[in-house]
């Protein structure tokens, strides 16, 4: 046996065990990690939600909870909904061309059946719910803040400013992106309404 | 000294303290550390802040630790034993408000312990490592900060974490997954109640107070700057101590409990007249329990928060993602590590500066403050523009500073320091 140190086999072993160890160490992560991934518990409770919308008045709001999130439910008057196309030109998204909605729900009304308007009160700029705000055409205060004389009806974020209109489509220059974005739902011709349905097999 | 005692018969004290000298450093660090470190003799009012961080610090731990004997993580519990502490625990209320206005406190010695380094050049050569794990303790104090404030699962608990978590969701392609990893859930919920509980008594703290050892260890290494921005090293006496330097103790120890005696009149103050302080320390909407419902209908972070949301808010979304928001308000923190390399000044004080770094400051601090208050506001009327304003104001402090800290005139600089010894 030589007394001589052989430093690139020491290098070599030193390196090959570091290397074992670091490999050991993050799969050893792993399961930390994933720990902080929804549990199994809440992924059970995405359960749909039934909801009789029949008896909503004209401009009338319900706020329902489907899978812990807050979801509206909009009854739209006659007259709102014949201007829904009206301000196409002030708005981020009219098309809803970024897809926030089941394939199945087009145009300006964003809705299976146009009366009922069904979206997620989930802000799309940074989560908080919007406040519906649905006369149209006059000054509406609302959170301290004024509308604006034009206001065409819609919904209004106090947390940062941003604006919809009653189809949930963001008007330009907001700090949200994106429309509000519509559930799966199907909705039956005496107005009830489940969500987390769709209305439509999905393409596949 | 201890672990040879000179002396044939050693008091018993001195033994003990010689049986520890050869196991333990105990004296060496002393030495070290404390009775034979030399501190500048000329530091002002705006060095008290340091030490009152510290004061800070160890409040917070004490209370918190306390809070935690009666406190429930749960969503379903959380809001009903802060009001059991308050109520129903002999003295609760005043560990609590200790500990919620322990969390302004600090945010109002370390923003001015900060600011000192501005003013007197404390984060530049060779203090830069210094100056980096003060950001680093920076950045870790708001997220226990942030955290801490979610634990009471009031509504703005809930809100203010719903908005700060989503923050992560406007970054490209991987945002979506990670706010759920974040969260835990799909909505915040008990599961992100409970693992922030985790961070903010465990993890968080654990780290603080790692961060705070490496920042005090760098500071004793390189010695403290001073209100002239000279190093004090150069002249010694016979003996080899700094002729412009005095021991940290008893000289500063002194100085220093003075000045937490002023700080504990105010802090005292706030506990006892004024603990919510007009709804800056602790918000009115947070007397309510988290309602995943309903947004209050006005949202702000607490007060020390709001200049960096203000920022969040000032930049309008484009190109289809709210991003640049978010990334405005991280660059405005990632910036400060960098101000020891972005000042081009050939001095270290605001003493021995000329007008232009002068300016800068002053306008640098009021923006600051203008957009703390543009936070605190509804994001309608002058206050967006304000906040436009002053958010190019923060970035142009920082980002003009080679340039003005060059061209800047500067006075002669003192051999030693100045003012009464």
């Amino acid at each position: 046996m030589s007394d001589q140190v052989d430093r690139s086999r020491r290098r070599l072993l030193t390196a090959a065990t570091v290397g074992t160890g670091a490999i050991g160490a993050a799969f050893a992560a792993v399961p930390f990690l994933t720990s902080w991934l929804p549990s199994e518990r809440a992924k059970a409770l995405g359960a749909p939600v039934d909801v009789d919308a029949s008896k909503l008045e004209a401009g009338q709001v319900l706020k329902v909870v489907w899978r812990g999130q807050p979801v509206f439910i909009v009854r739209r008057a006659k007259d709102v909904l014949d201007q829904i196309g009206g301000h196409d030109d002030l708005l981020a998204d009219p098309q809803s061309a970024d897809a926030q909605q089941p394939d199945y729900i087009k145009g300006a009304a964003r809705a299976v059946n146009p009366e009922y308007w069904v979206g997620l009160a989930v802000c799309t700029h940074l989560g908080c719910s919007p406040l519906g705000a649905f006369e149209p055409n006059k000054s509406t205060q609302l959170a301290g803040t004024d509308l604006g004389q034009g206001w065409p009806g819609g919904f209004y974020c106090p947390c940062h400013g941003s604006k919809y209109d009653i189809s949930g489509r963001v008007f330009k220059g907001m700090p949200a992106p994106k429309n509000l974005a519509v559930p799966s739902y199907t909705i039956s011709a005496d107005a009830r309404i489940s969500i987390g349905v769709d209305s439509a097999p999905k393409k596949v | 000294m201890a672990s040879a005692p000179d002396t044939a018969d050693p008091s018993k004290s001195r033994r003990l303290i010689g049986w520890i000298d050869e196991r333990f450093p105990m004296t060496k660090l002393w030495k070290e550390q404390v009775s034979e470190y030399y501190a500048p003799k000329n530091f002002n009012f705006w060095y008290y802040f340091g030490s009152l961080a510290l004061f800070v610090l160890a409040n917070q731990l004490v209370t918190g630790i306390f809070l935690t004997m009666s406190y429930k993580p749960s969503a379903a519990e959380a809001f009903s034993s802060v009001e059991y502490i308050m109520r129903d625990v002999d003295g609760g209320w005043l560990i609590r408000y200790l500990h919620s206005t322990g969390a302004s406190a600090f945010f109002i010695v370390v923003y001015l312990h900060m600011f000192r380094a501005l003013l007197y050049g404390s984060h530049r050569k060779p203090r830069e490592l210094l100056w980096i794990f003060g950001c680093l303790i920076f950045l870790l104090l708001m997220a226990e900060a942030f955290m801490g404030y979610v634990l009471p699962w009031g509504n703005m608990s809930f809100w203010g974490a719903q908005v700060i978590v989503s923050l992560f969701g406007s970054l490209p392609v991987i945002g979506g997954g990670l706010v759920e990893w974040i969260r835990g859930d799909y909505v915040i919920a008990d599961a992100t109640l409970n693992r922030f509980f985790a961070l903010h008594v465990a993890a968080l703290p654990l780290a603080l107070v790692f961060l705070v050892i490496a920042h005090l260890m760098a500071l004793h290494e390189v010695g403290s700057n001073n209100p002239d921005g000279i190093d004090i090293k150069k002249h010694k006496d016979a003996e080899g101590h700094y002729l412009d330097g005095i021991p940290f103790h008893p000289y500063y120890t002194v100085k220093d409990v003075v000045g937490v005696a002023g700080f504990l009149l105010f802090f005292c103050g706030v506990i006892f007249f004024a603990p919510t302080f007009g709804g800056l320390f602790l918000e009115g909407p947070n007397f309510e329990p988290a309602n995943p419902l309903q947004t209050p209908p006005h949202i702000a972070p607490v007060w020390y928060f709001t200049p960096f949301y203000a920022m969040l808010r000032a930049v309008p979304s484009f190109a289809g993602t709210q991003v640049w928001g978010v990334l405005v308000m991280g660059a405005a923190i990632v910036v400060l590590f960098f101000v020891p390399w972005l000042d081009r000044s050939p001095v270290l004080s605001i003493r021995y500066r000329g007008p232009l770094y002068k300016i800068a400051l002053a306008v640098f601090s009021v923006a600051f403050i203008i957009l703390g208050v543009c936070g605190l506001k509804p994001p309608s009327g002058i206050y967006p523009q304000l906040a436009k304003i002053c958010t190019a104001l923060y970035f142009a402090f920082f980002l003009l500073m080679p340039w003005y800290t060059k061209i800047d005139s500067v006075k002669p600089v003192p051999e030693r320091v100045t003012g009464h010894a």
